[in-house]
């Protein structure tokens, strides 16, 4: 259970505050409401480039790391498809230094072309670190746009190419400033050894005078139902063949999105998982295999991914997957089964609760999502899933039509075909 | 009118207290602690031994021991133990480290005496299946033919194998060495390593007197000592430094870049200041590596230094990956930061910095119980007792320009550095 009490200033600012007095530390997070799926699509890796150069000196403050570090204190942030996500940790007797840093490039930024240039120079590299000098680094960037056709999720959060990143101007910095990081938009949370009636006097002090900005109006294309199935080859250099098969599920918000997290669990969480039971133990046929749920705020999707075993075609490992897919929607769940994914989603909400930072991004996105009380209510949700439901969620989607297949084939085998 | 360019006025830190274990007296041989706190309704249980080795050191026989150990007792096959643990939503974690090898039980309150008879067959009954064998050699050749097409993997092996020589630090598997690995010599590794007197027990979290009493009873009561003589093999050391070991790899549009040698440990006095100089040069996001290399120049996504203290050696190393095109620019600018640190005295104010930093980071990582049974470990493991992380925290008080020089003189020379390219040079 993670407690919180909740206020909203004049300017739209939603704040959250949850009191732990186990720790001697404080975490103040800001989540903004803008991610990936708000780029337009000739300008994609914007939102993660801009949270770099968040990081690149304020409206009054030069500097914003330096002034955090001499404090003690911490600070990273992450950029997804439907979020950025801010935040610090340090020392609770500092905890002023925090509201200080982050109001202030709420307010505005310094907007420094040299900050600009640098930055575009260091996420190219991280594009490249991370999705291009990897085996397998590039498979998002294949597979996004094979499930999605629509919607901007057709896009990875670090962007379609370098090219993107490269031609980033400083008035493509501003506006996005502009339409995307106000009060309005933002949701702050501070948890730890701090005091609720302080928090609220240094949230008026540090942020009531921020005006509260454009109201941006999200207006995304949504995905249309898929109706046939797709399917991709790519062949690249790596050293083993690698599957990998979407399909689209129900929404982070819809009804069924905890059955269908379930399954993934049933599937491919822990040694005892069907899959890794099945096709990795059992009949040797995958070396690694794995499925989950994206989790993202519009249409959704479940994502299987596996290594064959040497000398097992893609063909066979797709194959002995639809097997076990088809399983569910035909055979019994065994109660032992249902107990055992329930029991692990309750253990690991619990072990979520250790971090205070853990605690704070995720009050911060329940309260994105609608409400952050809908934290404490998610173990319950959870429990309530049935079998039936279960059965009912496999047989909606793992059908032919709704998948999206992605052979990914190591070079060598090119010939061997 | 609110003064948004000065800094609000700070604190110093203070309330770093170290929790100290309840020490219970096992007569097998055991040593066991317990950290209590009831906040959280959870408990971690680790079993820890350390490393044994033959004369000739083979780590990769340990790595798989610590793998193939949940595989089957006498009682239960692989699966049993895995459905076993999933369903009590536990995690049991086999971990293998240079020194030890771990087994830890993560577990919400309620659960947590449930699993105990499970993990006493798996410390002394395990069956190590040849068939569960074969499936650990088959899936881990498939993972090494992946990592061996990382740059940044290629580049750690080179390094480790050329500072440390053919020992448990310095040996990294080839995909042929998969297939010397038998089910005898586990076996042999198994009994001789999963003793007793060989075990650390640390107990922490919400534990209650029933939990201890269990435990003291499985694990004391009926698991009597072996009585073999603690044997210990001390690695010879064989250290290539100074040398630059450049692998091309025509496709990258990335180098790899790994430096480092050898140096001292926890236990040298020195230690903590030589992490100090090491976090201003490399060891956080505001440090000069990162300011210059990735801040100023934009040549790559991260650098970073480190300092790492083994049971019997410890090391320094420097890594990043780059663009290829500045990889050789990036070797001058760490060459030119290393240069200045040991030539020139550092401003007050980035040592006040460090200072803080340091401070806040020891206080931020005390989050949980368990953190603190993390760090009373690795104290533990180095012959030393929490009045440790005091003089660690002494030394970086009174930290000063003379002393970061004199230290980096000291400890930090390029031209002695291994250097190690995997990319393009």
């Amino acid at each position: 259970m993670v407690n919180y009490k909740k206020f909203t200033l004049d300017n739209g600012l939603r704040v959250l505050v949850h009191e732990d007095p186990t720790t001697a530390m404080a975490c103040l997070n800001i989540l903004y409401d803008v991610g990936a799926r708000d780029e337009s699509e000739d300008k994609t890796g914007f939102a993660h480039l801009f949270e770099h150069l968040m990081f690149g000196g304020s409206v009054n403050i030069p500097n914003y790391d330096a002034p955090l570090q001499r404090v003690g204190g911490e600070n990273n942030a992450f950029t997804s498809n439907d979020i950025t996500n801010y935040y610090i940790t340090l020392p609770a007797a500092n905890l002023e230094t925090a509201f200080w840093l982050e109001s202030d490039r709420m307010l505005s930024l310094a907007f420094s072309e040299q900050s600009l240039e640098v930055q575009r120079n260091v996420v190219c590299e991280e594009f490249k670190q991370r999705y291009l000098n990897q085996p397998y680094g590039d498979v998002w960037l294949k597979l996004r746009p094979l499930a999605y056709k629509t919607h901007p999720y057709r896009w990875a959060t670090i962007g379609k190419e370098l090219k993107h990143i490269e031609e980033a101007g400083m008035e493509d910095v501003k506006a996005f400033f502009y339409k995307h990081y106000n009060p309005q938009s933002a949701i702050m949370v501070v948890a730890g050894a701090v005091n609720f009636e302080e928090v609220k006097s240094l949230t008026e002090k540090w942020f009531a005078d921020i005006p509260a900005g454009e109201t941006y109006v999200r207006n995304i294309p949504q995905e249309p139902v898929q109706t046939e199935a797709r399917k991709e080859i790519v062949y690249a250099d790596v050293p083993l063949d690698n599957i990998f098969m979407t399909f689209h599920g129900p929404d982070r918000l819809a009804d069924g999105y905890h059955a269908v997290d379930l399954i993934s669990d049933i599937l491919s969480r822990g040694q005892s998982s069907r899959l890794y039971r099945s096709l990795v133990k059992e009949k040797q046929l995958f070396s690694e295999i794995n499925a989950y749920v994206m989790g993202s705020i519009d249409t959704n999707l479940f994502v299987l991914e596996g290594k064959p075993s040497e000398g097992i075609s893609l063909e066979e490992g797709e194959a002995a997957i639809w097997e076990e897919l088809e399983r569910l929607k035909t055979d019994e769940i065994t109660e032992n089964e249902l107990i055992k994914v329930k029991n692990k989603i309750e253990s690991t909400m619990v072990f979520a609760e250790l971090s205070i930072l853990d605690k704070a991004m995720n009050l911060a996105y329940y309260e994105l999502l609608g409400d952050a009380n809908q934290l404490n209510l998610e173990t319950q949700k959870y429990l309530a899933v049935t079998d039936a439901e279960i059965k009912k969620q496999a047989k909606t989607i793992f059908t032919k039509e709704n998948s999206s297949t992605l052979y990914y084939y190591a070079k060598e085998t090119e010939h061997a075909e | 009118m609110l003064n948004r360019v000065e800094a609000p006025s700070f604190n110093a830190i203070s309330g770093i207290k170290l929790i100290e274990p309840k020490e219970h007296r096992f007569s097998n041989g055991i040593k066991a602690f317990e950290f209590f706190a009831d906040n959280q309704d959870l408990v971690r249980i680790e079993w820890i031994f350390k490393n044994k080795y033959e004369q000739e050191e083979n780590p990769m026989l340990n790595t798989c021991l610590s793998s193939l150990i949940k595989e089957g007792t006498k009682s239960f096959t692989s699966a049993e133990i895995a459905d076993k643990v999933d369903f009590y939503g536990a995690y049991l974690m086999p971990e293998y480290s240079y020194d030890h090898t771990s087994l830890t039980l993560y577990t919400l309150t309620k659960h947590s005496a449930t699993l105990l008879p499970l993990i006493k067959e798996i410390l002394t009954e395990a069956t190590l299946p040849q068939k569960e064998l074969d499936t650990y050699i088959r899936n881990n050749k498939q993972k090494l033919q992946v990592s061996l097409q990382k740059n940044d993997y290629i580049a750690r092996r080179y390094f480790y194998n050329h500072i440390f020589g053919k020992n448990r630090y310095g040996r990294t598997p080839d995909l042929g060495d998969y297939d010397l690995l038998t089910r005898d010599a586990l076996a042999n590794l198994y009994a001789k390593q999963f003793q007793p007197e060989n075990c650390t027990l640390i107990i922490s979290g919400n534990v209650s007197e029933s939990l201890l009493q269990d435990i003291y009873q499985l694990f004391n009561e009926e698991w009597p000592a072996s009585g073999q003589p603690a044997l210990e093999v001390i690695p010879t050391f064989d250290s290539h430094i100074g040398k630059l070991i450049v692998e091309e790899k025509a496709d990258s549009v990335q180098s790899a870049i790994r430096l480092g040698y050898p140096t001292i440990n926890r236990t040298h006095a020195d230690y903590p200041a030589l992490q100090f100089v090491n976090t201003l040069l490399g060891g956080y996001f505001g440090s000069r590596l990162m300011k210059n290399i990735r801040e100023e120049k934009g040549y790559t996504y991260g650098i970073g230094s480190a300092v790492a203290s083994l049971l019997y050696n410890g090391f320094f190393t420097i890594a990043t990956e780059v663009g290829t095109e500045v990889t050789a620019a990036t070797l001058t600018e760490i060459e030119k930061e290393i240069t200045t640190l040991r030539n020139e005295l550092a401003d007050v104010e980035e040592i006040e910095l460090v200072k803080n930093y340091m401070a806040g980071s020891m206080l931020g990582s005390l989050e949980s119980i368990f953190s603190h049974a993390d760090k009373f470990k690795s104290a533990l493991f180095s012959g030393m007792d929490l009045t440790y992380y005091e003089r660690y925290l002494q030394q970086v008080k009174v930290m000063t320009p003379e002393k970061v020089q004199a230290i980096a003189k000291q400890y930090i020379d390029y031209d002695k550095l291994l250097k190690v390219v995997v990319g393009k040079l």
